[in-house]
């Protein structure tokens, strides 16, 4: 599972990232020792065995279905590049 | 006073209390030596003066009143990744080098209610990424017992704080190793709690299934005076585990007489730096001493843990750090075409080199046809490795090792070779993977001078085991008494 530079650049795509050839492929050198030490996992079996996501073998907590937190949008906004009427502003999507 | 000021988080916490001075006046001698360290150690991103006295006076207020909490005018610092209320939180980035938390995190609410005195937030590795403070935006943070060298990361400026005896404790956040890394590096202890004791509410997200916020401090002891502080149940925390009380320090003087210590034959192969691994057999000897048995454990899939943490890790960092696009907080790029363009500039210029890179990894793992083979695979090792602990703790009470394979190396040293840089955390990072407690404590120095050391780690839960460990072992050796020069 080689990484090409070609996936350099569609994954900065997916990941929001704009990156430019000459750092793509300075990343992408490092990218592939990075994954030279990464598949060294690929020699592991690991038929049957159940992926482990979570430290702790919980379930979820769940609770009564109730407002419990403040409004708090003027101070969550007060953080905010760009607002308007207590709206986000970001650049015009549609025409 | 001037001992006062040097002194552990307890011999400050009774001083106080005893009235040799007020929680003012040491704030005031507090202040003015992170000033006068900061040129040298670059420990802080942000010093709040005005918060701190004011902290201090209600402290003396009930100090005087003789209502006073545990922790009531003893200084300390959070790591720059951790919310506090109307002050500054940067998480060592750019993108956030403007950002005010608009609330705080749940650990530094127990420390406030503790009645500690906050003095300011501590430099760290940008989102908690580094294992040496240098990717850090405002700067590397430097080690107190030779500027030339890293403290450690990503927690290192909390690191660097306590180790020069600016604070007597710090907070910190361990996701792989960033917590006793650099306590090892900076000679002072660091201990990771099992994750869910304490909440990761307010904590800014790096990697959800490993962030685990723990503590610097120079004592066994003074650990669990903080971790008094900081754990408990919080239900905006959906991992936090509601759990009885416990009072950390319970166990501290208990005999080690009939211990079992587990050694792990992978934790003293080759590669350890000789020094360090002279050190950490001159503790086990001192542990044979104090009554405990040394027992051989093999953890078999250990030696995987680091190229499973870094599909982990990234994974989650690439989805966490997605919040970040320049909308809601955080930087926006200036000139922009339009809203996909926005979002592109915003991250490109916002986050630094080693971010980048870890969220492009957590990408390509996560991204169609790959999920599979990287992130399903990684977890599923990840089970093997806690198994191999699970069947080392029938055999043994805690498991030693060096808590890294070198002492400090010299800044700029590894900047260049990621994969190197991540083998810092080759001790270290089981310990997220598994979720159970560990913690680094000081166990002597290397042929130029520079601080070791080992790595306790506890089943689930064990904190106050470990702790007790800790303790008895410092109270038979002195290295935690050592200060770097110029800093006593």
């Amino acid at each position: 599972m080689a990484l090409t530079l070609d996936d350099v650049h569609r994954i900065a795509h997916l990941a929001r990232i704009e990156i430019d050839a000459a750092a793509a492929r300075e990343v992408h050198g490092k990218l592939e020792a990075i994954f030279a030490m990464i598949n060294t996992l690929q020699a592991v079996d690991t038929t049957g065995i159940e992926p482990m996501s979570h430290a702790q073998d919980v379930m979820l907590p769940l609770r009564e279905d109730v407002v419990t937190a403040a409004d708090q949008r003027e101070l969550f906004q007060s953080v905010a590049p760009a607002v308007e009427d207590g709206l986000y502003l970001v650049p015009r999507v549609v025409e | 006073m001037s001992d006062v000021v040097t002194g552990t988080l307890a011999q400050v916490a009774a001083a106080l209390r005893a009235k040799q001075l007020s929680s003012v006046e040491l704030t005031r001698t507090v202040l003015a030596r992170v000033d006068a360290a900061q040129g040298a150690l670059n420990a802080f991103v942000t010093v709040d003066a005005e918060g701190a006295l004011a902290q201090a006076r209600a402290a003396d207020t009930a100090l005087a009143r003789g209502n006073a909490p545990p922790l009531a005018g003893v200084p300390i610092a959070h790591k720059d990744v951790i919310m506090t209320a109307g002050l500054k939180t940067t998480c060592g980035s750019r993108m956030l080098s403007n950002f005010t938390a608009p609330y705080d995190a749940f650990v530094a609410e127990g420390l406030k209610n503790a009645g500690t005195v906050l003095i300011g937030k501590t430099n760290m590795d940008e989102f908690a990424m580094g294992s040496s403070n240098e990717t850090s935006y405002f700067g590397a943070v430097r080690n107190p017992w030779n500027t030339e060298y890293v403290p450690g990361g990503s927690s290192g400026g909390s690191a660097a704080a306590v180790s020069a005896r600016l604070v007597p404790g710090a907070t910190g956040t361990d996701t792989g190793g960033s917590i006793r890394q650099p306590a090892s590096l900076s000679g002072i202890c660091g201990l990771k709690p099992t994750y869910g004791v304490c909440s990761r509410y307010g904590l800014i997200a790096f990697a959800s299934s490993l962030d685990t916020p723990g503590m610097f401090a120079r004592t066994a002891e003074d650990c669990g005076l903080m971790l008094n502080a900081m754990a408990g149940h919080d239900e905006r925390d959906s991992t936090s585990l509601d759990r009885a009380r416990e009072d950390y320090t319970r166990d501290l003087t208990v005999s080690l007489d009939g211990l079992r210590i587990g050694l792990p034959a992978e934790y003293f192969g080759s590669g350890i730096d000789p020094d360090v691994a002279a050190a950490v057999e001159a503790a086990l000897a001192e542990f044979r001493r104090l009554g405990a048995t040394t027992v051989d454990i093999a953890l078999p899939n250990v030696n995987l843990s680091v190229p499973v943490y870094y599909v982990i890790a990234p994974a989650e960092a690439s989805s966490n750090l997605s919040r970040f696009d320049g909308v809601r907080y955080g930087h926006r790029a200036e000139k922009y075409t339009d809203l996909m363009d926005m979002y592109k500039k915003s991250r490109a210029e916002g986050f630094g080199a080693e971010v980048k890179r870890r969220i492009l990894v957590g990408t390509y793992v996560l991204s169609h046809g790959y999920y599979d083979a990287y992130y399903l695979k990684a977890q599923q090792v990840r089970r093997l490795i806690a198994g191999d602990f699970q069947r080392a703790y029938e055999k043994c009470d805690v498991i030693m090792g060096p808590t890294a394979p070198s002492p400090a190396f010299k800044i700029g040293a590894k900047t260049d070779d990621p994969v190197q840089m991540y083998l810092n955390d080759i001790f270290t990072v089981a310990g997220n993977l598994t979720g159970a407690p560990a913690m680094s404590i000081p166990c002597g120095f290397d042929r130029v001078g520079l601080p070791i050391g080992l790595q306790v780690q506890g089943n689930y839960f064990t904190e106050a085991k470990i702790l007790n460990v800790a303790h008895r072992y410092q109270q038979a050796t002195d290295w935690h008494q050592r200060a770097p020069r110029g800093t006593a």
